[in-house]
């Protein structure tokens, strides 16, 4: 792809974004507004993060793209041949050999390390969305702290229903200061987000990024009687036993018969092929030959 | 065993090629060619660039041909493609005033200096299917009396064209338009913020979506911020388009553009601030587009009110941050269909939830129940 810079944006643009991922993450968790691009893949399909995968990349990094947990679902290959082909980097799916990972809605099971840079995609970077509309208004309420409203909401849900009824894109409160949405991953995995690893946030349609630098204190909202529950299926994982993944759950049959299976595709395959094998599970060469 | 999520990349290449198939259609019939489309799909082409952003009619129709018709992924095209372009320069503003009209309409006054003149237009046809358009390969009929002489052929630039709203100017009833010397700023390489000035609204309201905005204006006309619009003037045609080199310290002609453009003249009875007299929207699109132009110049005037000091009536068109945020269609289609995309583990989380609070709910009720 010579007519194409590498990694596919011209290098004003890297720089433009470099600068903005840069003030995101000298103030962590707070929006920063960006001139997103047109992408060739459309809104929706991870553009955001698409783009500061391609601020980051270097020749030397290995790439790992990830959509519910999976390697192999169409739109993570779809982002990972991009990047394949414009950027010629390596990809990996093992979590710990990959030095970027691009992710849709989860974090990987497989703990990060320093040096690894996790890159989200986001819908909706505003926490506050869906309580006030307008952006002037919302951008006031975090430069003045006043996340009233959101507490207002939390605390609804647990007089309407005796839960906050929020159960992916769950609020975080990131070092004390900004309320923020940590993209739409289960709240299971809200708890790893004090983590190692460098954590960038892209949202392209909205044109905002922001991020987390390594062992950022992020809290999950809650209330002291109330405490924060990062909750998941009650079953181990069908086909590599574990129990302390996030699972999916798998309709196998017209009866309506269920198998919870990890969603993180990786870590399920590294402990079958360790010897971890579930009720249904089979090692892994025979199962994917 | 679970193999139902697997394959994803096989089932990709598999996709594409029968896209690719379904694109060409029958094979016996004959492949429509680029110059085809431009020629004979002109309005198609020129949608796609003016909401495309980008002035070329043959990669319009490559566009068009490649989408298999589908108009907003051809602009979909033509913007991942014009993202990629090297920037070198600008060009100076272009003169609308010197544009060769090949259509030029006033609907408030029956004559005026530089005349009336009708162009193509669909406006007085009548809808009827004309089936002699399906008797293919037949030769061309002879010409009529179409494109008179001189109208469109190069040569001696254009006389001024004058300008409807310049009369209602002179005599003060119409509210003016200063010229405004600080570069208009670019929302195609800074993020969109609100509030936005004139010249942004403008700028993304002419790439919006053709629908979008024509709605938009169109809520305006049915009672949501009526501003009485009259098309004033309503022009189509050439203009050429400069710009300075900065080697040569002059400007010089590198091309021509076709634009439309559309002042309306609304009604107004005056504010606190303004005296009663007539204001303006104005609508400017690349190429052949009327229906945005004068939508546009709608939309145009119902988001000035606060500059005019006019009520805010909490309608939709007056609202600039509804207004902006939702007129890209690109963004829009982007963010509705990746609804398509898998949401397994969010769904999951879902399912648990209320799993869970109908758990609590029943366990709640059976315990009423035995009280």
């Amino acid at each position: 792809m010579s007519d194409y810079n590498f990694a596919y944006l011209d290098e004003q643009t890297k720089r433009m974004i470099r600068r903005a991922l840069l003030k995101a993450l000298a103030i962590p968790g707070y929006q920063v507004p960006f001139a997103s691009r047109e992408m060739p893949m459309p809104y929706g399909w991870g553009t955001g993060g698409v783009q500061v995968s391609a601020a980051t990349l270097t020749p030397e990094d290995t790439f790992k793209v990830i959509d519910q947990g999976a390697d192999d679902t169409t739109n993570a290959i779809s982002i990972r041949k991009f990047f394949e082909k414009t950027a010629n980097v390596g990809t990996s799916e093992k979590t710990e050999e990959a030095t970027i990972i691009q992710t849709r809605h989860r974090i990987p099971e497989t703990e990060l390390q320093e040096g690894q840079i996790l890159v989200y995609q986001v819908p909706i970077p505003e926490p506050l969305r869906f309580l006030e509309p307008r952006e002037t208004e919302t951008r006031r309420m975090h430069a003045l702290e006043d996340y009233g409203l959101m507490h207002v909401k939390l605390y609804e849900d647990i007089a309407r229903h005796g839960a906050i009824a929020t159960a992916y894109a769950y609020p975080v409160m990131v070092q004390d200061r900004y309320v923020m949405d940590p993209s739409p991953i289960p709240k299971f995995d809200n708890p790893k987000m004090e983590m190692a690893a460098i954590q960038l946030f892209g949202a392209g349609r909205e044109q905002r990024i922001y991020a987390l630098p390594p062992y950022t204190k992020v809290v999950s909202l809650d209330f002291e009687d109330h405490p924060f529950d990062p909750s998941k299926a009650e079953h181990p994982c069908a086909l590599c036993g574990a129990e302390d993944s996030y699972l999916d759950e798998v309709i196998t049959d017209d009866q309506g018969t269920r198998m919870y299976v990890c969603s993180d595709t990786d870590y399920c395959e590294s402990r079958r092929a360790t010897g971890h094998i579930g009720t249904e599970g089979t090692q892994p060469e025979e199962v994917f030959a | 065993m679970y193999v139902a999520v697997k394959g994803g990349e096989r089932a990709i290449d598999a996709a594409h090629d029968w896209l690719a198939e379904e694109r060409r259609g029958s094979p016996e019939i004959a492949e429509l060619s680029i110059a085809q489309i431009r020629e004979q799909l002109a309005l198609a082409v020129n949608r796609v660039m003016a909401e495309g952003s980008l002035y070329d009619p043959d990669l319009a129709a490559l566009a068009i041909k490649q989408a298999r018709g589908d108009l907003i992924e051809a602009i979909f095209l033509i913007r991942a493609y014009r993202t990629t372009l090297p920037r070198f320069g600008s060009s100076l503003p272009v003169e609308t005033n010197h544009m060769a009209c090949t259509r030029r309409i006033s609907a408030t006054f029956k004559d005026a200096p530089g005349g009336q003149i009708l162009g193509p237009t669909f406006d007085y046809t009548h809808r009827l299917l004309d089936f002699a358009l399906m008797a293919e390969g037949l030769p061309a009929a002879a010409p009529g009396s179409g494109a008179p002489e001189g109208v469109t052929s190069p040569g001696a630039p254009p006389p001024e064209m004058p300008r409807i709203t310049d009369f209602l100017n002179r005599d003060g009833l119409i509210q003016e338009e200063h010229p405004d010397a600080e570069t208009p700023p670019d929302l195609t390489r800074e993020p969109l913020e609100f509030p936005a000035n004139r010249a942004l609204r403008l700028q993304a309201i002419t790439r919006g979506d053709e629908g979008f905005i024509l709605g938009m204006a169109y809520s305006t006309q049915r009672g949501y911020g009526r501003n009485h619009p009259f098309v004033g003037e309503l022009r189509f045609g050439t203009v050429s388009v400069e710009a300075e080199i900065p080697e040569l310290g002059f400007s010089i002609e590198i091309g021509d553009i076709e634009l439309t453009e559309c002042e309306t003249v609304n009604q107004f009875t005056g504010s606190k601030t303004e005296p009663p007299q007539f204001t303006r929207g104005y609508g400017l699109t690349f190429g052949h587009t009327e229906r945005k132009a004068i939508s546009m110049a709608l939309v145009d005037r119902a988001l000035r009110w606060e500059e005019l000091g006019e009520d805010n009536a909490g309608v939709p068109a007056q609202d600039e941050e509804f207004v902006l945020s939702h007129s890209d269609n690109i963004q829009g289609t982007g963010f509705l269909e990746h609804i398509k995309l898998p949401h397994y583990v969010d769904f999951q989380s879902e399912l648990e939830l209320i799993r869970k609070l109908r758990a609590e709910a029943q366990a709640a009720m059976h315990q009423e129940a035995a009280e």
